[in-house]
C-alpha cells in the first residue's frame, strides 16, 4: 500500500491577453527583413546591368521577390506556395494601380508647395502680373469665387437631389421610371454641353457672364450625382423601418422627413461631398459661363468671376516659369479645398448610427 | 329604403356565416367594443391567400391566431390595420369594423387607423437614428400629437413594457444598442406612446430568449386589462399562456381560412374540430 502524496498545488498563473491569430514581432521582423534584403538585390541588379530608373526597379523588385517567394516556400504544401505567390502579384497589382495616383498627388504636391505662400491666400491678381515673384500676388479672388459658386451650387442640387431620390424610393410615383431614365442620362452629359446650355439660356438672357451662370452650368452637372448617391443610399434602408414608422400612424411625408433621411443622414452628407467633388475642378463649362476675372467679385451676378480652374487655365496658356508654379499651387489648393469640405462634412454629417 | 333592405340582407348574412364567429363577448345587436372583422379575404394579385374570415377581438382581451406557416395569419393581421395595402398588388374584400365603424370606408384616414391600432412587428426594428428616448417618443412626433409631459410618457411606456428598470440610466444610447428582447419591448414602448386602442402583435417573441419573452408576456397580460390585443404565434405554449381567445387558420393548399375560433381553453382541451385537436397537440404543422 502506497501512500498517496498530494503535491502542494502550484498558484496556476493567471491568463494573460493574447492575440494568437496575428502575426508576432518575430515574425513581422523577418518579413520586413526579406522584403529589404530582395529590395538590395534589386537595387543590386539595377546598378549592375543597367535597367533605367524607378521602372526597371519596380520590375526588378518584383521578379526577385516572386523568385524568392518560389525559393522560400519550396518544401512546403504546393497550396501554402500557390497563396504566397498569389498574395505577391496581388500586391504587385495594388501598387500598381496605386502608382499613378500617388504620383499625380506628389507632383501637384512638390510643384504647388512652391508658391504654397500666405499671400496666395489674401491676395489677388490684380496688380500683379502672372510673371511676378511668388511672394506677390494670389489667388484669394479664385478661392472666394470658387467657393461662392459651389456653394450656390450645392444649395440648388442638394435639395433638389434629394427630393428626387425620396420620389425614387419613397413615393416611387407613376414618374419613377422617367426621373431615373432623365437621371441617368444626365450624368452622361458632358460638361463643356452644361455649360453651353447656360450660355445659351442664362448668359444670353441677361447679356452677361456671372458667378450665378456658373453656378448654374455647375448645378446642372452636380444635379445627376447628387440624385443618385441619394437614391442608392436611401434603397440601403431596411422596409421594417417604414412599416414601423406607418404602424406609428404617420403619414408618407413625415416618415420621409423623420426616420429615413435621418436614418441616412452621413450617406446624404457622401452624395453632397460626391457632388462637390464633382464639379469643383470642373474649367469648361466655367469659360463658357463665368469666365475669369483678376480681382474679387462677390456678387452673384456682377460680371465674369474668378474660380480655381479658370485661374489655373489662365496661367497655363501664360506659360512662364512663375505662372505655371502658380497654376501648380492653384491644383494644390483645389485638393486640398476638397480635402477640407470632406472633412468638414464628415465630422458635422456624423457616422452611422447602426 | 333599398339601402336599408341590402343592410338587412347583410345582417342575414352575418348571422348564417356566424358559425366561426368568436361568441367571446355577448352576441348583442351593438356593435362590438374592439375590433370586428366580417367575411375578410385577401389577395395578392390573382393569388387567393385568405378566405371569409369573420372574427371578433373585443376590448380587454387577447386573442391568439394560431395555425402552421402560410396559412394567412400574418396577412390577416396586417388586413387590420391596412398595412396590407402597402404591398402593391394586394388586394381584399369584407369588412374590419373598429367600435362598428369601417375602416376600410372610403372617407377614412388609414394613417389616422394605424394610430388606433398599434402593430409590433416580428424582427425588432427601433428607428436607428433615434436614441431610447426618442424611438418611444418617435409616434407622438411622428402622428403630430401634442403632449403635455415627454418624461412621464417616456417612464410609463417604458415601465408597462418592462424596460425602464434596464434602460432609465442610459436614455440617450441608441436603440441598436440594446439586446433583441430588450429592442423588441423598445418596439412595443414605442407603439403603447400613442395610446393605441388595439395592439397587434406578428409573432413578437419569434427571435426572443425564454426570459424576453415571458417578459413580454407579462406585458401583453398587463396590456389586455386596457385594450385589445390580437397575437399571431408558432408556440402552442404561449398561445395557451396568454390568449383569452384563440382562432386557428389552415389552408389546404388554397386560401387560408378560419378553422374554429373559441375561448383558449375550450380549443386547447376541448375543440370542436379535429384539425384543431391534431394541431394543438403537435400531430402536424
Amino acid at each position: 500500500m502506497s501512500t498517496v502524496v498530494v503535491e502542494p498545488q502550484s498558484q496556476p498563473l493567471a491568463p494573460q491577453p493574447t492575440t494568437p491569430w496575428k502575426p508576432t514581432r518575430k515574425t513581422q521582423f523577418a518579413g520586413a527583413f526579406s522584403i529589404a534584403v530582395v529590395a538590395i538585390a534589386a537595387f543590386a541588379i539595377v546598378l549592375l546591368t543597367g535597367l533605367a530608373g524607378i521602372d526597371g526597379f519596380g520590375l526588378t523588385f518584383l521578379v526577385v521577390f516572386l523568385g524568392a517567394t518560389f525559393v522560400r516556400t519550396k518544401r512546403l504544401n504546393p497550396k501554402v506556395r500557390k497563396d504566397a505567390m498569389v498574395g505577391v502579384a496581388i500586391c504587385a497589382a495594388a501598387v500598381l494601380a496605386f502608382f499613378p495616383w500617388m504620383s499625380i498627388f506628389v507632383s501637384v504636391v512638390v510643384k504647388g508647395a512652391k508658391g504654397l505662400q500666405p499671400n496666395f491666400f489674401i491676395e489677388n491678381m490684380q496688380l500683379t502680373t502672372p510673371d511676378d515673384e511668388l511672394n506677390m500676388g494670389g489667388a484669394a479672388h479664385a478661392i472666394v469665387g470658387s467657393i461662392m459658386m459651389v456653394a450656390i451650387a450645392a444649395v440648388i442640387t442638394l435639395p433638389l437631389g434629394i427630393l428626387s431620390g425620396v420620389y425614387l424610393t419613397e413615393i416611387r410615383g407613376r414618374l419613377t421610371f422617367l426621373v431615373r431614365f432623365v437621371v441617368q442620362s444626365m450624368s452622361g452629359v458632358p460638361s463643356i454641353v452644361a455649360g453651353l446650355f447656360i450660355y445659351t439660356t442664362f448668359v444670353n438672357y441677361t447679356n452677361s457672364f456671372s458667378g450665378l451662370a456658373g453656378s448654374l452650368a455647375l448645378a446642372v452637372l452636380m444635379l445627376p450625382t447628387v440624385a443618385r448617391t441619394a437614391e442608392e443610399v436611401m434603397k440601403l434602408v431596411p422596409d421594417d423601418l417604414r412599416s414601423a414608422s406607418y404602424a406609428l400612424g404617420a403619414r408618407q411625408w413625415r416618415t420621409s422627413l423623420m426616420v429615413i433621411l435621418p436614418t441616412v443622414r452621413s450617406g446624404l452628407t457622401t452624395a453632397g461631398i460626391l457632388g462637390i467633388a464633382r464639379v469643383i475642378g470642373e474649367t469648361a463649362p466655367l469659360l463658357l459661363t463665368s469666365l475669369s476675372n483678376n480681382s474679387y467679385v462677390f456678387n452673384p451676378m456682377g460680371g465674369p468671376i474668378g474660380s480655381l480652374p479658370t485661374y489655373v487655365f489662365g496661367l497655363l496658356q501664360i506659360g512662364t516659369e512663375n505662372s505655371i508654379n502658380r497654376a501648380w499651387t492653384g491644383s494644390l489648393v483645389l485638393m486640398l479645398l476638397v480635402l477640407v469640405l470632406f472633412l468638414t462634412a464628415r465630422y458635422f454629417g456624423g457616422k452611422d448610427n447602426r | 329604403m333599398e339601402t336599408l333592405k341590402q343592410g338587412e340582407i347583410k345582417v342575414v348574412q352575418d348571422s348564417q356565416t356566424s358559425v366561426t364567429t368568436v361568441s367571446a363577448s355577448q352576441t348583442t345587436a351593438t356593435a362590438v367594443r374592439g375590433l370586428e372583422t366580417k367575411n375578410v379575404h385577401a389577395w395578392f394579385g390573382k393569388h387567393h391567400v385568405l378566405s371569409d374570415v369573420s372574427l371578433q377581438f373585443p376590448e380587454r382581451t387577447v386573442t391568439g391566431l394560431i395555425g402552421p406557416s402560410g396559412c394567412g395569419k400574418s396577412t390577416f393581421i396586417r388586413l387590420l390595420n391596412r398595412m396590407h395595402e402597402f404591398i402593391p398588388s394586394a388586394a381584399m374584400a369584407g369588412q374590419v369594423l373598429q367600435d362598428g365603424q369601417d375602416i376600410y370606408a372610403p372617407d377614412v384616414d388609414a394613417a389616422a387607423i394605424r394610430l388606433k391600432i398599434g402593430m409590433v412587428f416580428q424582427k425588432p426594428n427601433p428607428f436607428p437614428a433615434m436614441n431610447i428616448r426618442e424611438n418611444v417618443l418617435s409616434g407622438i412626433k411622428l402622428a403630430h400629437l401634442q403632449v403635455a409631459d415627454h418624461d412621464a410618457i417616456v417612464e410609463s411606456c417604458l415601465t408597462r413594457a418592462g424596460l425602464w428598470k434596464e434602460v432609465k440610466d442610459r436614455l440617450t444610447a441608441t436603440g441598436g444598442s440594446l439586446s433583441g428582447g430588450q429592442q423588441q419591448r423598445l418596439c412595443i414602448a414605442r407603439s403603447l406612446a400613442v395610446e393605441p386602442s388595439v395592439l397587434l402583435m406578428d409573432e413578437p417573441c419569434s427571435a426572443l430568449d425564454p426570459g424576453s419573452t415571458l417578459r413580454i408576456e407579462e406585458t401583453i397580460k398587463e396590456l389586455a386589462e386596457k385594450i385589445a390585443v390580437v397575437i399571431v404565434t408558432h408556440n402552442m405554449q404561449q398561445a395557451a399562456r396568454v390568449s383569452d381567445f384563440c382562432a386557428f387558420f389552415l389552408t389546404d393548399g388554397g386560401p387560408g381560412y378560419l378553422v374554429e375560433a373559441d375561448a383558449t381553453k375550450k380549443l386547447f382541451t376541448n375543440p370542436s374540430d379535429t384539425r384543431t385537436a391534431d394541431y394543438v397537440q403537435g400531430k402536424f404543422g
